[in-house]
């Protein structure tokens, strides 16, 4: 939390956590389909369903999908904006269990790529992300977050870190979640700064390595 | 961790030692923050002057025209200050409640307090914006201290958490403008958030518009009170870091239909449960402005 969190978000109303944070669980998933998205399905649970529509939840979670930040005055016509763009939005009331009450489940398709994301948007504008692809993750999106996920391996964190450390880049937390031995694994590194191009290139371009996004950070502070 | 015992008694301006200490901790240049707090300073300008100009329904058409109609009307108490503070809050509450753009300060139900103190009292006696990126970085730090021991969210811990944060961080704001020590400033905050203790958050309908946009106006002046207070010398009997705790424990206390939930006080008065029953689709109404049943 720094002094940019306590004054800020800049904004579009009226909400920060039912407005600015869904926003920002929408660029989420924008940024990790890396592609143009073509179809959404956004499940809405507890409190964003409940009263979500009024506090422009929809329309924020819309606008962070076609990779629009908190601030962008096409917000609140997020809806013809998708439209024009060639996105389809459908929204579904669901009950994700013992979750926070501000928590949004979206499941994002593009020409080639799809990703599933789920996040909390827990107040002022911060959330954090709770499951990529199925499986667990616990990141804020507040400093650049680099996501792989591969077939589980012997020594797969090891080099991964090893490329990180000689792009001279400082790793801050590191979560991996495996669906069982040897089974996909994700791996999830909170970073001090953005991993190079030629870093990311030599990442995907790794034997067994599966998908390979860069998140920008998408806090102010 | 900071606390606002640290900051009371850290080297003058406040804001300096509040910069420094961020930078510290976050690594980020304290140069680029100032920059982006005047550019801040711009946002929420610009929001209470598009505010102050419209009076374009919100998203339920309870709120849109208090700014303006205040701004407009006779200043029948002969207190430009105190018309100037309140119709710059509710005119960036409102922008907020017609999904207008806006600079959160912590949140964006309470958005309006900051500017309504701080550019209010900048403007009523003639101080430009650029003086005014010191005191909201102390702002910034005073609601980071806060929030180290509560949560800032109505849904946490009421609108004393909210409100009461704004509050407090726009009267250490205008008391550091004005020329308060840390020390002034501290007992400022203190004495605007040790004031708001136990206010819930009952919004109608469970939209940022009822009572949000007159509660910023209220708690703008309150934030300007307490840093009269503050400079003429008063300070908060209970020291500062025991008043947080001191909210963050009837924040605790507080039953959930009184955090943001719309399950009590004004969301459930006959006609609150009628703008949430027209927001749901539940009962049609002639459209335009709600219509409030006889009670």
């Amino acid at each position: 939390m720094s002094l940019l969190d306590m004054i800020g978000p800049v904004m579009i109303g009226p909400s920060s956590s039912h407005t600015a944070g869904a926003c920002r669980l929408g660029l989420v998933a924008h940024h990790l389909l890396g592609e143009a998205p073509r179809r959404a399905t956004i499940g809405l649970h507890a409190s964003f369903a409940k009263t979500g529509r009024g506090h422009g939840t929809h329309l924020a979670l819309v606008a962070g999908l076609l990779g629009y930040a908190p601030d962008d005055p096409r917000l609140p016509k997020a809806f013809e904006e998708a439209e024009a763009a060639g996105l389809t939005v459908e929204f579904r009331d669901v009950d994700l269990g013992d979750v926070h009450p501000n928590t949004a489940h979206l499941d994002l398709h593009g020409e080639t790529a799809a990703v599933t994301v789920q996040g909390s948007s827990t107040g002022g504008g911060v959330i954090r992300v709770t499951e990529v692809g199925g499986l667990g993750v616990n990141f804020g999106a507040a400093s650049p977050t680099l996501l792989l996920r591969y077939p589980d391996a012997v020594g797969m964190i090891a080099r991964v870190a090893s490329t990180v450390a000689a792009d001279g880049v400082n790793i801050a937390t590191l979560t991996c979640t495996r669906e069982n031995r040897g089974g996909q694994a994700l791996l999830a590194i909170e970073l001090d700064q953005p991993l190079s191009p030629e870093a990311l290139a030599f990442l995907r371009r790794w034997p067994d390595m599966g998908w390979v996004r860069l998140l920008p950070k998408l806090m102010d502070g | 961790m900071t606390t606002l015992h640290d900051l009371m008694t850290a080297p003058s301006p406040a804001s300096a030692w509040v910069l420094a200490q961020d930078c510290a901790e976050t690594g980020l240049d304290p140069a680029d923050i100032r920059a982006e707090m005047a550019r801040r300073i711009g946002e929420m300008r610009a929001s209470v002057e598009r505010g102050l100009r419209s009076d374009a329904k919100s998203i339920t058409g309870m709120v849109g025209w208090n700014a303006k109609g205040l701004w407009d009307a006779p200043d029948v108490l002969g207190a430009p200050l105190l018309r100037r503070v309140q119709a710059y809050a509710m005119a960036v509450n409102e922008e907020n409640a017609r999904m207008g753009r806006i600079v959160a300060a912590p949140t964006a139900g309470s958005a309006g307090t900051i500017p309504g103190a701080l550019l209010g009292v900048a403007d009523h006696l003639g101080i430009g914006d650029e003086r005014l990126v010191d005191p909201l970085i102390l702002a910034a730090g005073v609601g980071k201290a806060i929030s180290k021991r509560m949560f800032i969210s109505g849904a946490a811990g009421g609108c004393q958490a909210e409100i009461g944060s704004s509050a407090a961080m726009a009267a250490a704001a205008v008391t550091e403008l004005l020329g308060g020590s840390p020390r002034a400033c501290v007992h400022a905050a203190s004495l605007a958030l040790m004031n708001t203790i136990g206010l819930v958050c009952d919004p109608v309908g469970g939209y940022v518009e009822v009572p949000c946009v007159s509660r910023n106006a209220f708690f703008a002046v309150h934030a300007v009170s307490a840093a009269q207070l503050a400079l003429a010398q008063l300070e908060s009997f209970i020291p500062p870091d025991e008043v947080v705790g001191a909210m963050a424990q009837v924040g605790r206390l507080m039953p959930a239909e009184l955090r943001e939930t719309a399950e009590g006080g004004l969301a459930q008065t006959p006609t609150g449960r009628a703008v949430a029953a027209r927001m749901e689709g539940r009962e049609e109404s002639a459209g335009g402005m709600i219509e409030l049943p006889m009670v």
